[in-house]
């Protein structure tokens, strides 16, 4: 089974997902594939700022099926400006989410 | 490459191509591939094979297809009576009427008034610009190409500053763009530190540097940032420093900064003995500006700005990015002097993982075209001196070869010396955009002067509205053939082909307009030329290169080579050094002095702030930096782009939220920002990222859904903070506005 891994420690909140996962299933003004969710910045008690960024996909993702089979990453992977998306079996994404440490969600649309 | 720039696939047509404008943008190059079916652009993706974009984009490329067919884009040539101005009531005709109707425009003002009475504008960060000085000189015969950007306070002063204190070569961040391996190079470095000045480059992409590689540095290869930014964006969330200053004392930072790294004697002292200029004067200038007084000056932390001038001193290598900022300040000459300042004396220029440095300013330049003209006989000498605020600012005007935009609008408004009568836009919305200060007096003393305006546009905007008697359609990048330089030639990471793959629209690029124009009005000189293809192999590509073979080849990078000064590559004469007076850096300025300014940097408050103009500041007391950008617009454009306009839906201002409590203001509230010239509304954002006395706001606005006519004019006055920046605010030398740092009040707004 495949996923998204989101290194979202450095998504920085382009919106090029959004727009790359409307081209490519031709989703209409209002809807969306995949949506960024923003909240910051602000200080943490340690003073320290939060700024966080996660894409988060909607029941429209079907992981981009017509591409992968074509050999190509997910419309949303590939355009990512911060290269901070990646997809794959989940079990690499595990070692991958694991391997980076903090701030990494996987997301199984 | 591994594939032709143009290939057959699934019954599709994919063209390769490296993306540039219009709509704006900076010449980024971002790699695309463009999907055609049946002459139609049905896809667009990144090109995954494209050496610094690596398959990414912008949301502005990926939404390419709803510029391209949107349902008011200018579709073929329109004419308008004069007596309709104002109104939407257009003629269509064709392209050869068109032309036909400029060319006798021209020659009538050219014959009867002369041909400095016609003014060429331009905008920002197009493909136009590179073209905007030939077509005013080589098209018009004109002298007069205007930016009209108060204070020309966009990337020239930077280039200018460059050019006068060590005979040119932009610095830029060290991001391995080069090279084709890219990160992977031997003898690549990453920078230790980058210190973002003034400069959110993910958003802007700013003069072609690809702003998400800071990104790739940081996550990738351990660099660490320090902002100077009175905001904290996103990746200065990141940031080891945050230097959040109160806008327009970034001089004042600079100077301080340099006060820690020579008394703290962590400066490279061979790099100073070498190839630097006045180290003993800037040493004595510096002490003029101790760190407790700068924190005084600037609002931050003394602790912090030491931290941040000991860790960027002792890391090498370290590079500056310096963004708008240092332009839009009246002091911003010295602003960037203090910073190269710094770059120079820590031995950051020129070596991996410092800042790259371009060539010496060569025959690609502005200067050069001034010569070529003349040579070609499409304007003489006499002229050329006509071209307004020249005299008046020869630091701005020589190097730029433009006139002085803060002077056009007094002869605009006064038609001294001479009136201008004819005005062509090069896709610059004046009115309602982005560039220009007090814009209602733009736009009325336009409405008087010219007796005929023509310009080139994708779309309908407050300006060609206003104004235009004629307008040609632009092509967008899509369609049409040219080539992509970052930097705009002064600091290439690469030259890209952009390739033509579509025809949409009865129109022009800016390329054509300024060859069918010359080929009219001056056909000796523009007869050499075979079409833009020829054009561009004669003039514009690397040497060696038809245009076919360019396109073949998609991309070429130029070699790195560091340490260009110790080899002989910064001067024409093959010596070591710099092509300044001095043959060096020059931290004691030569030119600056000679053209009556201070030769050291310094700092001055900005003309309206808390400590400038005290009693006023109690009448607006907050300090208002303005023009921040977002990843859905370039400035003033993409504003009709549903898909990106509903990620980005109003003018946004940004309030701190314990001030904004003490206005009664919420989030999402509608504000009143007014100051001694007006007031503007945007809509309140509150956010921790901005200190209590500052706040910040979006600028280019103006609503494509509103009513287009006069007087509305697309409803600009509402929210475009531009209405409210003050006319001819400059340095001394000319350079620089008050666009980030002038003072405002904030209320609510409840009518
Ligand atoms: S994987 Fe494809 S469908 Fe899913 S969010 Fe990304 S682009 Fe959209
Ligand atoms: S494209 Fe990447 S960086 Fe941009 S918003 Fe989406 S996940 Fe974040
Ligand atoms: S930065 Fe410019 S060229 Fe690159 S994707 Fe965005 S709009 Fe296109």
């Amino acid at each position: 089974m495949n996923g998204l891994l989101i290194d979202y420690n450095w998504c920085s909140g382009c919106h090029s997902c959004e727009i790359a996962c409307k081209n490519e299933h031709d989703i209409p003004l209002g809807k969306w594939g995949i949506k960024v969710t923003e909240d910051g910045p602000w200080k943490l008690p340690n003073g320290e700022w939060h700024w966080t960024n996660v894409p988060i996909p909607t029941e429209i993702c079907d992981l981009c099926s017509k591409r992968v089979s074509e050999g190509k990453e997910p419309s949303c992977v590939q355009h990512c400006q911060a290269k901070c998306m990646q997809f794959g079996p989940l079990e690499d994404l595990v070692k991958k989410a694991e391997k980076i440490g903090k701030k990494a969600v996987i997301f199984m649309p | 490459m591994s594939k032709p720039w143009k290939r057959e696939e699934n019954g599709e047509t994919i063209v390769r191509s490296c993306a540039w404008s219009p709509p704006g943008c900076h010449p980024v190059g971002c790699g695309v591939q463009l999907h055609i079916k049946d002459g139609e652009l049905v896809q667009i993706e990144g090109d995954p094979e494209h050496p610094v974009t690596r398959g990414a984009l912008c949301p502005r490329c990926l939404a390419m297809k709803d510029v391209i067919y949107h349902k008011d884009r200018i579709k073929y040539p329109m004419k308008r009576a004069f007596e309709d101005r104002g109104k939407d009531k257009w003629e269509r005709i064709t392209l050869d009427e068109a032309f036909d109707i400029l060319e006798e425009k021209t020659r009538y003002f050219t014959d009867t008034y002369g041909p400095e009475s016609i003014v060429v504008f331009c905008g920002t960060g197009r493909e136009a610009t590179v073209y905007h000085n030939e077509l005013t000189f080589m098209g018009f015969g004109s002298p007069n190409a205007c930016y009209a950007q108060s204070g020309w306070s966009c990337y020239a002063p930077r280039v200018s500053s460059m050019a006068y204190l060590m005979g040119g070569g932009y610095p830029e961040i060290d991001y391995a763009a080069r090279y084709p391996d890219r990160y992977e190079h031997p003898g690549w470095e990453a920078p230790k530190y980058i210190m973002l000045w003034g400069k959110d480059p993910l958003k802007s992409n700013a003069d072609g540097l690809w702003g998400h590689a800071i990104v790739d540095l940081m996550k990738d290869y351990g660099t660490k940032l320090i902002t100077v930014d009175p905001r904290v964006t996103w990746i200065g969330t990141k940031a080891e420093y945050n230097l959040q200053l109160r806008p327009g004392t970034d001089a004042a930072m600079a100077l301080g900064i340099l006060n820690v790294i020579i008394n703290e004697d962590l400066y490279d002292h061979d790099a100073v003995e070498k190839w630097t200029y006045g180290f003993d004067e800037l040493k004595e200038r510096v002490q003029e500006y101790p760190t407790d007084k700068v924190a005084e000056i600037t609002w931050v932390d003394e602790d912090l700005i030491i931290g941040a001038a000991r860790a960027f001193a002792t890391s090498k290598h370290s590079a500056i990015g310096w963004g708008l900022s240092v332009d839009q300040n009246p002091n911003g000459i010295q602003v960037g002097h203090a910073l190269l300042s710094i770059m120079a004396i820590t031995d950051n220029i020129d070596v991996p993982g410092g800042c790259t440095l371009g060539l010496p300013i060569d025959d690609d330049t502005n200067v050069d075209m001034i010569r070529r003209a003349l040579e070609a006989e499409t304007i003489d000498e006499a002229t050329f001196s006509k071209r307004i605020g020249a005299e008046e600012y020869p630091f701005v005007c020589q190097l730029m070869s433009t006139n002085h935009p803060d002077s056009v609008l007094d002869t605009l408004e006064t038609q001294e010396p001479y009136r201008l009568r004819m005005g062509v836009f090069q896709s610059s919305n004046v009115v309602g955009g982005a560039i220009s200060a007090a814009q209602e007096r733009w736009l009325e003393a336009m409405k008087t002067s010219f007796e005929f305006v023509a310009a080139t546009e994708l779309f309908q905007n407050p300006t060609t509205m206003a104004l235009a008697d004629l307008i040609f359609p632009l092509k967008t990048w899509v369609e049409h053939d040219t080539l992509v330089e970052s930097h705009y030639g002064f600091n290439v990471a690469f030259n890209g082909a952009c390739n033509k793959a579509i025809d949409v629209v009865e129109g022009v690029d800016d390329l054509e307009f300024m060859m069918k124009i010359g080929e009219r009005m001056f056909p000796e000189y523009w007869k050499q030329f075979d079409g833009v293809d020829d054009y561009l192999a004669k003039v514009r590509l690397p040497s060696g290169y038809t245009w076919e073979s360019f396109r073949e080849e998609g991309i070429v990078q130029p070699e790195e080579i560091y340490r260009k000064a110790e080899k002989g590559l910064m001067r024409f004469d093959g010596e070591p050094g710099y092509m300044s007076q001095s043959g060096r850096i020059e931290l004691w300025s030569h030119a600056y002095s000679q053209f009556g300014d201070d030769p050291l940097p310094y700092f001055i408050e900005p003309p309206r702030s808390p400590v400038s103009t005290p009693e006023l500041f109690k009448k607006y007391p907050f300090v208002l930096t303005t023009g921040g950008r977002r990843y859905t617009s370039f400035h003033s454009e993409h504003r009709q782009i549903e898909r990106l306009r509903e990620i980005d839906a109003q003018p946004i201002v940004e309030i701190n939220p314990n001030a904004a409590k003490r206005l009664g203001i919420e989030n999402g509230d509608w504000v009143w920002i007014e100051n001694e010239f007006g007031r503007v509304k945007q809509v309140a954002e509150l956010t921790e990222g901005i200190d209590e006395r500052v706040v910040h706001a979006h600028h280019g606005w103006w609503f494509p859904e509103q009513d287009g006519e006069e007087p509305n004019l697309f409803g600009f006055r509402q929210s475009n903070i531009n209405v409210i920046m003050p006319h001819k605010e400059i340095g001394k030398l000319g350079f620089g506005d008050t666009f980030k740092c002038e003072i405002c009040n904030i209320y609510k707004v409840t009518d």
